[in-house]
């Protein structure tokens, strides 16, 4: 069957920047797909190519079946885009921004004024773009791309502006999105938001995709050591050295850590000494990952 | 989804952002108005005033005149009767009177002022005319010259009945460039192009809204102009064919808009789009005819004013509201108009870019 998205052989290039170096990928229909990758990485300018704003250099694009560029009027009904950029009229406020978006897809003024309720913004129905916060301008933004019930739905760092309330609300409104059967395409910077919502993620960097997949399978394939920590002075450290499969500890006076391949079996041998005081157990995350893949050092 | 519906909420959505806007209504709607009141002001009391003549004793032959000349003279001169010579000529040297009659015997003796060389002039004038038909009837021969006069208009132009088209012009002109590439310019900058490129809204529907309220803009900046000419202290009189002026100042916004867009359409940033605004308006207001009379600029103006296409508006408005020529005068004028409209859009549609970069 058809892929929701097909993308083969993507590429972009802004004078002696290439923004996008080759990308391949499909995201099957019903799924919450995430993009990842540092500032400049290409994420942007690949989902722009998908949507239909941007014409690639290179490379084959379809959504839904159907090519987005030149500009497919028969196509844009059918998706829901949240740039990263925020962008609305001058001078309306949240009830008439919605209706107009609302308006040019032909969705009535009373599911318009629903969407305000979804992304929490009910309060701020009168009041203009201008005067919204950051976070409440991005919420407004959201709910313009969600006005028309699109089948597939992109967004472009949609919590970046949230507080962890607005985040956690969003994660909740995307997820039972996703579970009507909506497709969803999200980029981020927020390792545990693509942890917790989406089936798959790519790994971007300099324009090409790194890795691809589940983001548990992701970690897993990582080998990286779990940390236990427990409060300072449960265990001297060099008792915490001899544990059976501990590799490394140390005790900075607040906590002790341990740094393990075994997790498992020193908690189990901890337990037995009764040496868990305030413990919490870090296993390898998606972030890992992403460090591991894109570097730790700071790229201006 | 209906094309009408989306021309309808854009619209909406258009002119309401317009309405929030303070500085663009002052601009658009208040600063030309202000203009009219102040040229109005200024201007619109020229009437020339009679000359003030001092009739002392009596003058039989200036009498005579007045009271055989059928009115006409009443017109032109008011003849205020006076037993006190040495009054009446101090009442002259300031200015007061303009001319102090006297007959002695056969000769009319007049005493003038050379303070304003108008009047005494036509005092003068007045006078040696009133002599020699007076002269002419003591022969009681018939006059072997006569003269008819007819009128073409009423009167000369008067200085509201030229401001009111031309102020209107240069406020349609600069409403209808700045509007447009204000609105293209920053739509694109802010972002709002493109969410517009992902809806299914066609693209000419956009220009449509934008062209709907420019017009909507546009006629009440028509009648609050009309409105206020006509108040009684400036006096503006609309004749006949006055409402061809509408189709006019709908082909005038036209053709404006489509200038608007060619800058909004070229320009990128707000501040060039600005500053090429100005460069078109303010000379195409000057040498089109918006501030001052063209009729009587030099004929090398005359010739330039023609390249500006608010040259036409002016012109067109003037001949119906002004001199109350007949519909049919706009015709060549709103061609000309709807020309440079389609010109225009053709090529702004050309230029036309969703995307800052
Ligand atoms: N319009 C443009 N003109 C020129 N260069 C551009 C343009 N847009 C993006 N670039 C360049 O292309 C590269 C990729 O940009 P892109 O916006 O796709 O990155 P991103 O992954 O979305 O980054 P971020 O996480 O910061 O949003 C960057 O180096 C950027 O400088
Ligand atoms: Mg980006």
């Amino acid at each position: 069957m058809v892929q929701t998205i097909e993308v083969s052989g993507l590429r972009k290039r802004y004078g002696d920047v290439q923004a996008v170096d080759g990308v391949t990928f499909g995201v099957e229909e019903g799924e919450f797909f995430g993009i990842l990758g540092p500032n400049g990485a290409g994420k942007t300018t690949t989902l722009e190519i998908i949507e239909g704003l941007r014409k690639a250099d290179e490379g084959e694009v379809s959504v839904l079946g159907l090519s987005p560029w030149p500009r497919n009027p028969g196509l844009l009904p059918r998706i829901g885009v949240q740039l990263q950029a925020s962008s609305f009229f001058e001078r309306l406020t949240t009830r008439e921004q919605l209706r107009t978006f609302g308006s040019l897809y032909g969705v009535p003024v009373k599911k318009a004024d629903a969407m305000m309720e979804l992304v929490g913004l009910e309060g701020k129905a009168d009041v203009r773009v201008e005067k919204l916060s950051g976070g409440q301008a991005q919420r407004l933004s959201i709910a313009c791309a969600l006005v028309h019930d699109p089948e597939l739905l992109f967004l472009d760092e949609p919590t970046a502006a949230l507080d962890p309330q607005g985040r956690r609300n969003l994660w909740d409104v995307l997820r039972q999105i996703n579970t009507q059967g909506r497709t969803v395409v999200l980029t981020t910077h927020h390792m545990d938001e693509a942890e917790i919502l989406c089936d798959r993620v790519a790994i971007m960097d300099a324009g090409k995709i790194l890795r691809l997949g589940p983001p548990a399978v992701l970690v897993r394939g990582l080998d990286v050591p779990a940390r236990i920590s427990v409060a300072s002075g449960v265990l001297a450290v060099a008792d915490a050295r001899l544990l059976p499969g501990a590799d490394e500890a140390a005790d900075d006076g607040i906590s002790l850590t341990i740094t393990t391949r075994d997790p498992s079996a020193v908690v189990a041998a901890m337990a037995a000494k009764d040496a868990l005081t305030g413990v919490q157990i870090h296993g390898a995350t998606l972030e890992d990952v992403f460090l591991e893949l894109t570097g730790r050092e700071y790229r201006a | 989804m209906s094309t009408f519906g989306s021309f309808k909420s854009l619209s909406r959505a258009m002119f309401l952002g317009f309405g929030r806007d303070r500085a663009a209504l002052f601009f658009t709607v208040l600063f030309p108005l202000m203009f009219l009141v102040l040229f109005g002001g200024i201007f619109g009391h020229q009437t020339t005033s009679k000359v003030n003549v001092l009739e002392v004793g009596r003058a039989a032959i200036l009498d005579q005149a007045v009271a055989g000349g059928g009115g006409e003279l009443g017109k032109v001169m008011k003849v205020t009767r006076t037993p006190d010579r040495a009054g009446a000529l101090r009442k002259l040297e300031k200015g007061d009177a303009d001319a102090v009659v006297e007959q002695s015997g056969n000769e009319l003796v007049v005493h003038y002022s050379a303070a304003d060389q108008v009047k005494s002039g036509t005092v003068r004038g007045l006078m040696n005319s009133i002599v020699q038909s007076a002269n002419q009837s003591a022969t009681g021969k018939p006059p072997a010259y006569s003269m008819t006069t007819r009128q073409v208009e009423d009167g000369s132009l008067k200085a509201i009945q030229f401001f009111t088209p031309s102020l209107l012009g240069w406020a349609l002109a600069s409403a209808g460039v700045f509007g447009a590439s204000q609105t293209l310019v920053t739509w694109r900058t802010k972002g709002i192009l493109r969410r517009l490129q992902l809806s299914p809204a066609p693209l000419p529907t956009v220009f449509a809204a934008r062209v709907a309220v420019s017009l909507a803009i546009a006629l009440v900046q028509f009648a609050l102009f009309v409105l206020v000419a006509q108040l009684p202290m400036f006096g503006l009189r609309l004749s006949g064919a006055w409402w061809m002026a509408i189709p006019m100042v709908i082909a005038g916004v036209l053709a404006f808009l489509s200038i608007g867009m060619l800058i909004g359409a070229w320009a990128k940033t707000q501040e060039t789009a600005q500053a090429m605004t100005q460069l078109v308006v303010l000379p195409m207001a000057f040498l089109g005819g918006s501030f001052f009379p063209l009729d009587a600029a030099p004929g090398w103006l005359r010739t330039v004013s023609y390249i500006f296409p608010l040259r036409y508006l002016n012109e067109g408005m003037l001949n119906v509201m002004g001199r109350g020529l007949g519909p049919m005068s706009a015709l060549p004028q709103i061609g000309v108009l709807m020309g440079v409209a389609v010109v225009g859009a053709m090529i702004a549609m050309r230029l036309f870019r969703w995307d800052a970069v």
